[in-house]
């Protein structure tokens, strides 16, 4: 094994093992999206009586927040300790050590990845317990999971960049209402042609959590939608893509200044 | 007792001070509402066209009532946070040693609370009427509604106290924030309750928070159901928390 996968390696251990020492940021990704999926298919149920849902179970309909929520949950409460690292100057130390600023990026993003890896099983298996059947199958299931990783990375890829852009926890806090607010302007709750407000059918229309929610929703309630699953992916990568530019640049910066 | 005064309008000042200079304190509590209130009203106005959605004032007005409430309960809550706060920083130590009368401690907290869930509930009304909400309820039905939310913003406040009062770190949080959370939306938040189906309806039925938002919805509708009982809840809320929150105190007090 080469000695850059040996540094992702253990650092990618060293934030899940962290996380893990914490119950609460164990305990609340795992159960808040659960309570929020509860509340919402128990309160929202009669919407399948609307005529042009996709479902009769909203439930099934549902499903795909959790997978979003959760993502964001976990790299939120994990990029919290990254800035904690930042804080208390663990950072500056590896840097006299001599990994390379790419490896820490990547050992970092991996141990957030694992840990949203592992919530949506966790979904999946409530999902799967209390009825819901995935019309894409077995393979669906998988599909889904590679879904959530990219996500997972997107969201966990913006977080580095603000830990490591601000070095301060209270900002990357600050992100959770921010990112918790595209939640709720998107087509969580209800499908985007049903919505009956102009403007914010638009809002939910430009907002690229509606086509991560969309994407794993077609996994579960439709089967292989192409279409809603490959704007699933490509958002997911383009949210990737961009944050882990910006989380390198960051890290090059803080590392220059080291 | 006017130690109790002087204690209370001290903290009272010094908190609504903090939260109106800090952005970061004072936004939050103001922006949830609004962003609930516009997810739901934008979002699921499709909801009133479901088969047995009987509200007379349309979607906005039934999510308004939901949103206002829910406003007082939380900012409640995010007092909770700010004494926690105070807790680890060791203002409340040093507050707690210089107070004549510590009860003013927890007094001026919840007046603090108040002023500024009604700047909360001010805006969110403003939004709504923007929204073209439909008002059916009078002067008096309207006062009612209001009243109502004030005395669930001091119940919020003083569950909030209770819980930072014995744990005393900001990692409680979750402790104040989780249970209403979901006492709140385990009621008939979306439809009403004679929507509700199944294991929900259940809860919904037994959830005291279900009388006070279908009383705020009579209220607003100019058709009032429940309000002596809902009344008679968020009363019973309001003591009962005053309890827990004065024996929180009383326990700070003792661990010193």
């Amino acid at each position: 094994m080469s000695v850059a996968a040996i540094q992702i390696g253990t650092l990618a251990r060293r934030a899940v093992v962290r996380t893990a020492r914490q119950p609460a940021n164990v305990f609340f990704p795992l159960v808040f999206p659960m309570l929020l999926l509860a509340v919402n298919s128990g309160g929202l149920k009669a919407e399948t009586r609307l005529p042009g849902f996709p479902t009769d179970s909203f439930l099934a309909f549902a499903l795909a927040v959790p997978f979003v929520q959760g993502a964001l949950l976990a790299t939120i409460n994990a990029n919290v300790e990254f800035a904690r690292d930042i804080q208390t100057g663990f950072l500056n130390r590896l840097a006299l050590t001599p990994v390379r600023g790419i490896t820490l990026l990547v050992g970092q993003l991996g141990g957030l990845v694992t840990i949203a890896l592992v919530q949506a099983v966790f979904y999946l298996a409530v999902g799967l317990a209390f009825g819901v059947r995935l019309e894409s199958g077995i393979g669906g299931a998988a599909l889904l999971l590679a879904l959530e990783l990219v996500i997972a990375l997107g969201f966990a890829a913006m977080g580095s960049w603000a830990a490591l852009r601000t070095g301060s926890t209270e900002a990357v806090q600050s992100l959770f209402p921010v990112f918790f607010v595209f939640l709720f302007i998107s087509s969580m709750n209800i499908p985007r042609n049903l919505i009956e407000t102009d403007r914010f059918r638009w809002v939910a229309t430009a907002n690229p959590v509606s086509y991560l929610i969309e994407s794993v929703r077609a996994l579960v309630i439709e089967g292989w939608n192409w279409e809603a699953i490959g704007l699933g992916f490509a958002v997911a990568g383009g949210l990737s893509l961009i944050g882990f530019t910006l989380a390198a640049h960051a890290l090059m910066r803080r590392l220059e200044r080291t | 007792m006017n130690d109790t005064l002087t204690v209370a309008r001290a903290v009272a000042w010094r908190s609504l001070n903090n939260v109106f200079k800090n952005p970061a304190i004072f936004l939050p509590s103001l922006l949830f509402p609004l962003f609930f209130f516009t997810a739901f009203v934008g979002g699921l106005s499709a909801v009133a066209n479901i088969p047995g959605f009987d509200f007379p004032n349309g979607y906005t007005a039934f999510q308004f009532v939901f949103v206002l409430l829910q406003s007082a309960a939380f900012t409640g809550v995010f007092t909770g946070f700010g004494m926690a706060r105070d807790f680890e920083n060791g203002f409340m130590r040093r507050l707690m040693l210089a107070a004549p009368s510590r009860s003013g401690i927890v007094v001026g907290y919840a007046i603090s609370t108040l002023i500024r869930w009604l700047a909360v509930a001010s805006l969110v009304t403003v939004v709504a009427l923007i929204a073209h909400m439909d008002v059916g309820g009078d002067g008096v039905d309207l006062f009612g509604l209001y009243v109502l939310g004030l005395l669930l913003n001091i119940a919020g406040t003083l569950w909030a106290t209770g819980v930072a009062m014995r744990l005393r770190t900001q990692q409680a949080a979750p402790v104040m924030q989780m249970p209403v959370f979901l006492i709140l939306f385990f009621a008939p938040v979306y439809v009403p309750l004679g929507l509700l189906k199944g294991w929900i309806h259940g809860v919904a039925s037994v959830n005291p928070i279900t009388a006070l938002l279908e009383a705020g919805r009579g209220l607003i509708s100019g058709r009032p159901e429940l309000t002596l009982a809902a009344f008679a809840i968020v009363a019973g809320l309001v003591l009962g928390f005053a309890a827990w929150a004065i024996r929180g105190l009383r326990r700070a007090e003792a661990a010193g």
